[in-house]
């Protein structure tokens, strides 16, 4: 069991908790009564998928995908705000030395000659930048899909005065007979 | 109960197909994963953006640049996903009454708020902080090259500092800032600005939303600039947008479709 | 100015919406010409689109563009396998148009403006779909549809609208993320998004092909397109979702949303994992068959099993559904059953929105919702019962109407590839359409139906349209222009089957499946 865990859960701890978030949003989707919980179910549903992306993106030790002011490495952007602790602590756990020059530049349109090439980039220090972009795709989809979702539940609760699938459903089989 | 039955069927079949996929995944975490450095035989987006957006657009945030430039196309249609929820809310809710009927209940409901003392120490913090969340809101969309943040997540402060508004007070004292004409029309026009950009680039002799074609407009040195600013500009119309539709999410669903009294 | 083309298809709609939003509310009279203005502007671009590829081969584009390496910015592609889609998409639009003067916000006029908005950007959406060589694009263009469909769907009064609504935003939604998810898989496993880079990595790569996280990826994109495309066991949400959406929505949905679904099937098959990939590594083609077959069966008998005439065509739909995802899969050696599965994606749009124009008109102006309320249709409206005739012969597969024609590849592919229950499944239920048309012909010709059949109980609730004053009623051109003109093209594309199907053709023959075993 203890290796079980050590080869096929611990290196992929994210994936297997998406796997299990997500089901849960989908099982809420499918078994609850209530349309509201349905909803609930449905965002939880799409929030795991927003983990999983995530997830892809993530490398060990590496920091958000922004760069300092001229394209320097990312702690720069960080130290660029305490200039004095730069001289004592020049690097941070996995960062590069921070460039002086690109630091105490204005942040200026004349400064856009080439400054990117003489600070090389070590892309394993970057996060994956890719993955954030679709899930604030991803994010935008589902706020509206919610908001279109609740306008429509909104609507059956002033057609049938509930929100329970099963009341409605008789209130739809009760009407049709009628007619 | 039949769907809880179902329900676990579904849920075990779909979440066991899930797991199984698992176990063949690069480990969490890799640096050098198919995602994040590519395969071996073609060249990796992932690092082709880290190592060259920059250069590129001169933007220091490279999801703000992917977003709005890269992707661009994507970024548009997913603020026309936000325009079309809020036309479709509009068009399932919106119940449209007697418009003096409405007015006459707007006049009641302002006399009984000026009237109640309890909400003057909401009303008044809500009209310090009104503000200070709006400049906020401001920064974010204009900071957002540098920083966390752009036309989304400014455009959703924006319309939370509307949405604050009707909640101290009512519905209609948000309203009356935002009217559901000029809510519907910041939406279209926030959408608008963002193609505007795109069609100026093709009206120049380039594709859609090649922003470097816009370099003699705004008089930069390079092809460069001319994307970092233009990029500021349809952050700047994604905020529009998202501003308007939240608010109007917001009114709609509060006050059932009729736009006066909130909750 | 041509190179332009694609960008132009989905900005001419998106315009056209914008203006309605900005001026719409003043004036509804203002909505349709603006609709109308930027959809023939898509109309004539799709044109142009379909005559440069079939010229001078497919048309890239890249927006922004962000061109090398591929896969940085967005791609655009026309091919001759979604030029001929386009323009269809496009006719459709242009016709529900015309038919959608004053229909629309007959009972709240205040919202007409809202419906044109949701319609242009429903026309948005497919178009983009169509064009889309992106996969994830491809995700935010399919929201960009559905979300314009829920809110044209819930915007029809009924009562049992809302509900059927509300579960179409759950089924469809979950059919977008299970999309989302299998492309999220494709990129963990290949490190793209751009359809035609993934294609080159899986050929070139075989490990990877071959992991199980590709082959997991396969079947939630599937899976999400099925649910969209209501195939067999997912099709649930469909009946009531177009029956009781207002006649405009369900003439413009119904004969477009399911076959986008099944061009997204097959593009996704050929264009990203292809067809070696799938029909030789996976050999599951045999299991698809056999859905579809159900499919067939099921969605005929319960056609069969209807009274009301829309929710009856509804389950036609999923019938025609199983027709083209069997055509599709069917993996003979010549791809003859994809040829009439992308011909009968054609031949289906004009068919369905032949019929359901027909409906629409018969609640319309007759209030017949019922098939026994079709009694003595004939006399009443002679012109419109007959383009109804030329939809019902198309669906039964009558010789001088496409439906023949498309049938007769599909059943071409089903002989050459041995899948003697899929030409079966056909033949049946082209019988049942055939028992299901000529029972509707006898009732609206002859009436077997006793006197009473004219008082119409309708719950008032259930009617979408109230009947009108005579100075409200649209124009009597309005229905018949658009349904006209959909039986003449039913005709004209049986005639002209072969030059349309040598155009698919041309594409097909260079996927190296085919052209290895020419």
């Amino acid at each position: 069991m203890a290796e079980f865990i050590h080869d096929h859960i611990q290196p992929y701890f994210n994936y297997w908790v998406y796997v299990i978030i997500m089901m849960i949003g989908l099982w809420a989707l499918i078994a609850k009564n209530n349309l509201i919980k349905k909803l609930i179910g449905l965002s939880i549903f799409q929030t795991a998928i927003i983990l999983f992306y995530v997830s892809m993106g993530v490398k060990d030790g590496a920091t958000i995908p922004i760069l300092g002011h001229h394209g320097s490495s990312p702690p720069a952007s960080e130290h660029r705000l305490f200039e004095d602790l730069d001289e004592e602590e020049p690097k941070k756990a996995h960062g590069k030395p921070v460039d002086h020059h690109a630091a105490d530049d204005e942040h200026g349109e004349d400064h856009t000659h080439g400054h990117a090439g003489h600070h090389k980039t070590n892309p394993d220090l970057i996060a994956n930048p890719l993955p954030h972009v679709l899930m604030l795709t991803a994010i935008v989809v589902g706020v509206a899909t919610l908001g279109v979702a609740l306008a429509i539940s909104q609507m059956i609760f002033k057609e049938f005065g509930s929100l329970e699938e099963d009341e409605i459903l008789e209130e739809i089989k009760a009407s049709a007979s009628d007619g | 109960m039949l769907s809880k039955v179902f329900a676990t069927i579904a849920v075990a079949i779909t979440g066991s197909i899930l797991l199984y996929g698992v176990s063949d995944f690069p480990a969490f975490g890799d640096p050098h994963s198919p995602a994040n450095a590519g395969v071996p035989g073609s060249e990796s987006v992932s690092l082709y953006f880290i190592e060259e957006s920059y250069k590129d657009t001169k933007v220091p945030n490279i999801v703000t640049s992917v977003l709005a430039d890269y992707r661009g196309y994507d970024t548009m249609f997913e603020t026309v996903v936000i325009f079309a929820a809020g036309m479709a809310i509009f068009a399932i809710l919106r119940v449209v009454g007697n418009k003096e009927e409405t007015a006459a209940k707007a006049a009641e409901e302002d006399s009984f708020t000026n009237g109640d003392h309890n909400r003057i120490i909401v009303g008044t913090t809500v009209r310090i902080v009104v503000p200070v969340i709006q400049l906020f809101a401001l920064y974010v969309v204009a900071h957002g090259h540098h920083s966390p943040g752009g036309g989304f997540q400014g455009g959703v402060i924006l319309g939370a500092s509307f949405i604050i508004i009707a909640l101290a007070e009512n519905l209609n004292a948000a309203l009356r800032r935002l009217s559901e004409l000029n809510y519907v029309r910041l939406a279209a026009i926030g959408i608008f600005i963002y193609a505007a950009f795109g069609i100026m680039a093709q009206v120049l002799g380039s594709n859609f939303l090649d922003y470097g074609a816009l370099q003699p407009i705004f008089m930069t040195d390079g092809p460069e600039m001319a994307r970092s600013h233009s990029m500021l500009g349809v952050e700047i119309g994604v905020a529009f947008t998202v501003t308007a539709i939240m608010f109007a999410i917001y009114a709609n669903l509060a006050s059932r479709g009729q736009l006066v009294k909130g909750l | 100015m041509v190179d332009q083309i694609p960008a132009v298809l989905v900005l001419a709609p998106l315009f056209g919406a914008l203006l309605i939003g900005l001026i719409g509310h003043r004036d509804h009279r203002v909505c349709f010409p603006i609709a109308l203005a930027s959809l023939s502007v898509t109309f004539f671009g799709a044109i142009a689109a379909a005559q440069h590829v079939f010229t001078n081969g497919p048309m890239d584009y890249f927006v922004g563009g962000w061109e090398k390496p591929l896969g940085i910015g967005i791609h655009l592609r026309i091919d001759a396998l979604n030029a001929l889609l386009l323009i269809a998409i496009a006719t459709v639009a242009v016709l529900v148009t015309f038919f959608s003067i004053r229909r629309v916000g007959e009972k709240n006029t205040e919202k007409t403006h809202y419906f044109y908005i949701l319609f242009l950007l429903l026309c948005l959406g497919l178009f983009g779909i169509t064009i889309a060589a992106d996969a994830f694009n491809l995700f935010v263009l399919i929201e960009v549809s559905s979300l314009t469909s829920y809110g044209l769907i819930a915007m029809g009064s009924s009562r049992s609208g809302t509900y059927a609504a509300f579960n179409y935003v759950l089924m469809g939604t979950v059919g977008a993320s299970f999309y989302l998810l299998g492309v999220g898989y494709l990129y963990l496993t290949t490190g793209s998004l751009n359809m035609q880079d993934i294609h080159t990595i899986l050929g070139s790569n075989p490990e990877i092909a071959q992991s199980k996280a590709v082959t997991i990826a396969f079947i939630f994109i599937l899976v999400g397109i099925w649910i969209k495309m209501a195939f067999f066991p997912l099709y649930g949400w469909l009946p009531n979702a177009y029956s009781y959406s207002p006649s405009s929505t369900a003439c413009f949905l119904a004969p477009l949303m399911t076959k986008i679904s099944v061009y997204v099937m097959i593009r996704v098959m050929i264009s990203v994992f292809g067809l070696e990939w799938i029909f030789v590594s996976l050999g599951w083609s045999h299991l698809v068959v056999w859905l579809a077959v159900i499919a067939i069966l099921a969605g005929s008998v319960l056609a069969l099993a209807q009274r009301e005439i829309k929710k009856m065509l509804c389950y036609l739909i999923v019938a025609e559904v199983g027709y083209m995802v069997g055509g599709a899969w069917l993996a003979d050696e010549g791809l003859w059953g994809m040829t009439g599965a992308l011909y009968h994606i054609l031949a289906d749009a004009a068919m369905t929105l032949c019929l359901f124009l027909a409906a629409g008109i018969f609640v319309k102006r007759f209030r017949a919702r019922e098939i026994s309320d079709l009694e003595g249709m004939f006399r009443k409206a002679p012109w419109v019962m007959a383009a109804f005739v030329i939809g019902a012969l198309a669906m039964i597969g009558v010789p001088p109407t496409c439906g023949f024609f498309s049938k007769f590849y599909l059943i071409r592919g089903g002989l050459d590839a041995g899948h003697w229950e899929y030409v079966g499944a056909l033949l049946i239920s082209s019988l049942i359409n055939a028992v299901l048309f000529f029972r509707i012909f006898e009732i609206a010709f002859f009436g077997n139906k006793p006197a009473e059949g004219h008082d119409h109980s309708h719950d008032p609730h259930e009617t979408e349209e109230l009947p009108v004053a005579s100075n409200e009623a649209p124009p009597v051109w309005s229905g018949n222009l658009p349904l006209f003109a959909t039986a003449v093209i039913i005709i004209l594309l049986g005639i002209y089957n072969g030059p349309v199907v040598a155009l698919i053709r041309t594409f097909l023959e260079e996927l190296p499946i085919v052209a290895s075993s020419l």
